[in-house]
């Protein structure tokens, strides 16, 4: 008993650095340098209006005489753009900060829209169960047989023909948000409902019923909480997805304009010089964009191996 | 017994049933029979009309074995299911088929204690917060101060420090979980309280703990109990009153005292044999043929017929009703009707 | 000779920041064809115990020192090879639950025929006769039809059973059960008890039965041994131990089982919880949970001797012999 008293003395961080997910986080080395390299991306990209050199939203910074000039290791480089500088001029170092802010913004964003979606419906499905639960999981199936690229695709295609691409352009971050948070709730519904199956049948639940708690507070206040680890490891890995989304759906022509680019429409937009020679537009926006992702799914395997409690007592 | 039949009964249960269907939607009830498809519906007789009643201040343990449907008859009094058919009154009025808001009233006078500590407490709120949820949940008008002097209370009375508030359910071992799981039970001020194996899952000496704090509460607050467990030593120490059930049928309802030492249902005295003693130096009892059947679709006659040694047609063909015996108790067997076991013997 | 004997054996497991001692100490031999029962609480060690005696143990546990001699042989030193012979095929293992151990997707007869085959040289024909021979012997009906049956598709007690046919297989000299019946109902554990029992005896079968339950004990075994918090705290004849148990721990745990007690009277608890294995108290493990506990208790490990008929590690068993004489002599 009186180790334990001495627990509760310990601060609330030393606890946190205690615990069993640091300790395998220490342990494991893949899972610190992904950390590292997701932490410095995340924060230049952050900070990218104090980091930046230039603002590439800014008309006036940017000068068409300065365009594809290459990074400063080639030869014919300017010093003031370390990375060089893209078709219409801009330096791609700030453009690729700003850009990566975007990537990441729209991939957390949708997200959180995928898990709000699919966790509400999933919540429903496996609590309330019988013909609810067979509506909402045959819908999921429906959602699941089209892909997700082949259904944004559509709906950005109409959208853009029906707004016009003045206004489209202006609200591309919302539409992409949307488009993809909701083509891909039925991974996060799927998990949440397997979840529930299983937690619904343990003993707590069955007392809290027993107690007379209605259905609302049984989900949310016991069953929720108790579904959070499978809800974080699929979180980290449809990040990564939702970024690779939005790149794909902008190197299509459908997501971010050229005026406010992401890293998906800045490696479109190099594309069309990568053979006159101006490489660097293309594949240094595209090794960040690899970088990123690799990195957020490694962190995810690592999050899986760790919350995953079968893997875990294998 | 007697003088307790006079008042009514706390607790009436008449002619219970649950089936719980195996197939369910249209499709899996079609089978193919001989060249034809038919459709039936295979079920699980769990409860096959049981009856009891229970006065108040008494502890009445229902006895069996796995998938004899007493944790059903559990659940179905607790109201975590509905029944097939059947009724249950508590204090005269029915109470199965209540809606959620009716039935909140009852919540505070019935509670239920779980079989596995491990997982009758949510593994992400503290014992504080498992203990106060209930509280305030079912006496709104309470002060913050007015909640946390009913927590610790309870605390107090069944031997859970309150210093322990703070911690997570995985800090505690079984036996101090299942403290604070009748803890929780208690904080709504029930006087019947429904403990499905609470025992079972625990070591001997956290066992005899957990019977005597469960023995100082019913003495505390008068509460009466309807105690489900296949532990036939606990029983004679625990129980006023024993109902054996087999295959979701009574066999035999008695008075703790007169069960344990005048047993007359083949099965009962068959239980009673199979308890490993601490005097016996060989195992010593008496053996049945075969195994339970499985309660999928049951055959008629007598439920125990396929292992009972005086089965004869009668057995097989009409189940056995729950006849008065001269010294009280209620026995289900036509060869006890028939005094066909004492012939034998 | 002894069939088996243990000297001084230490399991530890390896934990995150330290090693954590969950046997220590533990000796004891047992006889060609004895029946010895180990008794304890979950914590205890009695399962580690029927590990380590295969070399079964994973990591993070490890034999850390002693002996386990099967036959003259150091089991702890022997090679993959070697255990290999040795488990199956001269020390069979049987688990709690049946479906643990029983492979779901294989019938039993391949199951039988597999074991059989895999130590020694006989022919699918053969090693099928066999298999029906010894499920014949723990009284399943129809074996024939048995074989070809997935185990999903018997009941619990014929799953033990099955699984004892396969334990016995290879005629083993020794069986490690541990607890064999807990999953099972009373009536079903009765008969797979009386199973066993027959099947020892008429064979010439060591028997090591784990277990939580002191009327199995007695109705199985000669010897027992218990243990508490990785140690053995009482070791001797079964008859001695249940009539006149000499550690407090011993004497605590028969007097909380309700038979002891008048019905409707407080059953005798044992005060406390059983230490888990990084926080096992200083001195004698039961000293937190013991009334007669001393400063000396509290400070030294009793060493575990002889005391009338049995063995016993308690530095006050004999104050604690003439209290219990005292009372006896005023009531």
């Amino acid at each position: 008993m009186s180790d334990l008293s001495q627990q509760q003395q310990l601060s609330r961080f030393a606890k946190i650095m205690d615990s069993n997910m640091m300790y395998s986080f220490r342990r494991n080395p893949v899972a610190v340098a992904s950390f590292v390299v997701f932490i410095i991306i995340a924060i230049c990209a952050f900070l990218a209006p104090v980091i930046a050199p230039y603002n590439p939203y800014d008309p006036a910074q940017i000068d068409l005489l300065n365009s594809e000039y290459p990074p400063a290791w080639v030869e014919g480089a300017l010093p003031e753009f370390v990375l060089g500088t893209d078709d219409q001029g801009r330096d791609l170092w700030s453009t690729i900060l700003y850009g990566t802010r975007l990537s990441i913004i729209i991939g957390i964003c949708a997200v959180a829209l995928q898990a709000f979606l699919g966790i509400s419906i999933g919540l429903v499905a496996g609590y309330v169960g019988g013909r609810t639960d067979n509506l909402l999981m045959r819908l999921a199936d429906i959602q699941l047989s089209f892909s997700t690229l082949m259904v944004a695709i559509i709906f950005l295609a109409v959208t853009q023909a029906l707004f016009g691409s003045e206004l489209f352009n202006r609200y591309a971050v919302f539409f992409l948000i949307a488009v993809i948070g909701v083509a891909e709730w039925p991974q996060y519904a799927r998990t949440v409902r397997a979840t529930v199956l299983a937690e619904k049948k343990k003993e707590y639940i069955d007392s809290a019923r027993v107690l007379g708690f209605g259905p609302m507070r049984i989900m949310l206040r016991h069953i929720l909480p108790n579904s959070l680890s499978p809800i974080f490891v699929i979180s980290t890995v449809q990040v990564a997805n939702a970024i690779i989304s939005e790149a794909s759906l902008s190197f299509l022509g459908l997501g971010m304009p050229p005026s406010q680019p992401s890293l998906g429409s800045l490696i479109s937009s190099g594309f069309d010089y990568i053979y006159s020679g101006s490489w660097w537009i293309t594949v240094i926006p595209g090794v960040v964009l690899v970088v990123l992702v690799l990195v957020i799914n490694l962190l995810g395997d690592w999050v899986r191996d760790v919350l995953n409690p079968k893997l875990y007592k294998g | 017994m007697s003088n307790m039949t006079d008042q009514a009964p706390l607790l009436e249960i008449k002619g219970l049933e649950k089936k719980f269907d195996l197939d369910r939607g249209f499709l899996e009830t079609l089978k193919l029979r001989g060249g034809k498809i038919r459709r039936e519906t295979r079920a699980v007789h769990a409860v096959n009309g049981v009856s009891l009643d229970v006065h108040k201040g008494e502890a009445v343990c229902v006895v069996g074995e796995s998938g004899c449907g007493k944790s059903t008859v559990a659940r179905l009094v607790a109201g975590l299911l509905t029944p097939t058919r059947g009724e249950i009154h508590y204090e005269g009025n029915r109470i199965d088929h209540l809606g959620r808001q009716a039935m909140r009233p009852l919540r505070k006078k019935i509670q239920m204690i779980f079989q596995n500590p491990y997982a009758s407490l949510n593994p992400r709120m503290t014992i504080l917060q498992s203990l106060e949820e209930p509280v305030r949940h079912h006496n709104p008008g309470f002060s913050a101060t007015e909640v946390s002097e009913r927590v610790i209370d309870v605390m107090r009375s069944v031997g859970v420090d309150p210093a322990w508030a703070k911690r997570y359910p995985h800090e505690f071992s079984g036996g101090q979980r299942q403290r604070i799981a009748i803890a929780r039970a208690l904080t709504v001020d029930p006087e019947f309280i429904v403990a499905d194996e609470p025992i079972s899952a625990l070591d001997v000496s956290i066992q005899a703990q957990v019977l005597n704090l469960m023995l100082e509460a019913k003495e505390s607050r008068g509460l009466t109990y309807l105690f489900i467990t296949h532990d036939l030593s606990v029983v004679e120490h625990f129980g006023t009153r024993v109902v054996v059930l087999y295959l979701g049928s009574i066999c035999e309802v008695s008075d703790t005292e007169t069960l344990f030492r005048n047993p007359k249902h083949p099965y009962t005295k068959a239980l009673l044999s199979a308890v490993p003693q601490l005097k016996d130096d060989r195992p010593n009892h008496i053996r049945l043929k075969g195994e339970i059947p499985t309660p999928i679709n049951l055959p008629k006659g007598c439920p125990f017929k396929s292992r009972c040694a005086f089965a004869d047609k009668r057995c097989d063909e009409e189940q056995p009703k729950a006849l008065q015996q001269p010294d009280g108790s209620l026995v289900a067997c036509h060869a006890v009707e028939e005094d066909r076991m004492t012939a034998q013997v | 000779m002894s069939l088996l004997s243990v000297r001084d054996l230490n399991v530890k497991f390896a934990m995150r920041d330290e090693t954590v001692t969950a046997l220590n100490g533990i000796s004891f031999d047992l006889a060609k064809g004895e029946r010895l029962g180990i008794v304890g609480e979950s914590g205890a060690g009695k399962s580690i115990t029927g590990f380590a005696l295969m070399n079964l143990l994973s990591r993070p546990g490890f034999i850390d020192s002693g002996e386990i001699l099967f036959d003259g042989q150091d089991v702890v030193t022997m090679n993959n090879k070697q255990l290999r012979e040795i488990r199956g095929n001269r020390i069979a293992m049987i688990f709690q639950d049946p479906m643990v151990t029983l492979n779901p997707v294989l019938t039993i007869g391949q199951q039988m025929v597999e074991t059989l085959r895999a130590h020694r040289k006989v022919s699918h024909e053969e090693a099928r006769q066999i298999a029906v021979v010894k499920l014949r012997e723990v009284y399943i009906p129809s074996p024939e039809e048995r074989l070809d049956q997935y185990p999903h598709e018997l009941s619990g007690g014929m799953r033990q059973r099955i699984i004892i046919a396969i334990a016995l297989l290879l005629d083993p000299q020794l069986i490690i059960a541990d607890e064999p019946t807990t999953a099972l109902d009373v009536t079903i554990q009765a008969d797979i008890m009386e199973l066993m029992l027959e099947l020892c005896q008429s064979n010439q079968v060591g028997l090591i039965l784990i277990t939580h339950d002191l009327g199995v004990v007695s109705q199985m075994t000669e010897r027992t041994l218990v243990m508490y918090a990785g140690r053995i705290i009482e070791s001797g004849r079964t008859r001695s131990i249940i009539n006149d148990p000499q550690h407090p721990y011993t004497q605590g745990l028969i007097n909380a089982l309700p038979q002891q007690t008048q019905p409707g009277e407080r059953l005798r608890q044992i005060p406390g919880n059983m230490p888990t294995l990084a926080q096992i108290p200083s001195g004698c493990a039961f000293n937190p949970r013991c009334e007669f506990a001393t400063d000396t208790c509290r400070s030294q490990i009793p060493k575990i001797s002889q005391y009338g008929e049995v063995e016993v590690a308690c530095h006050e068993v004999h104050r604690l012999q003439l209290e219990t004489q005292l009372e006896d002599q005023e009531a």
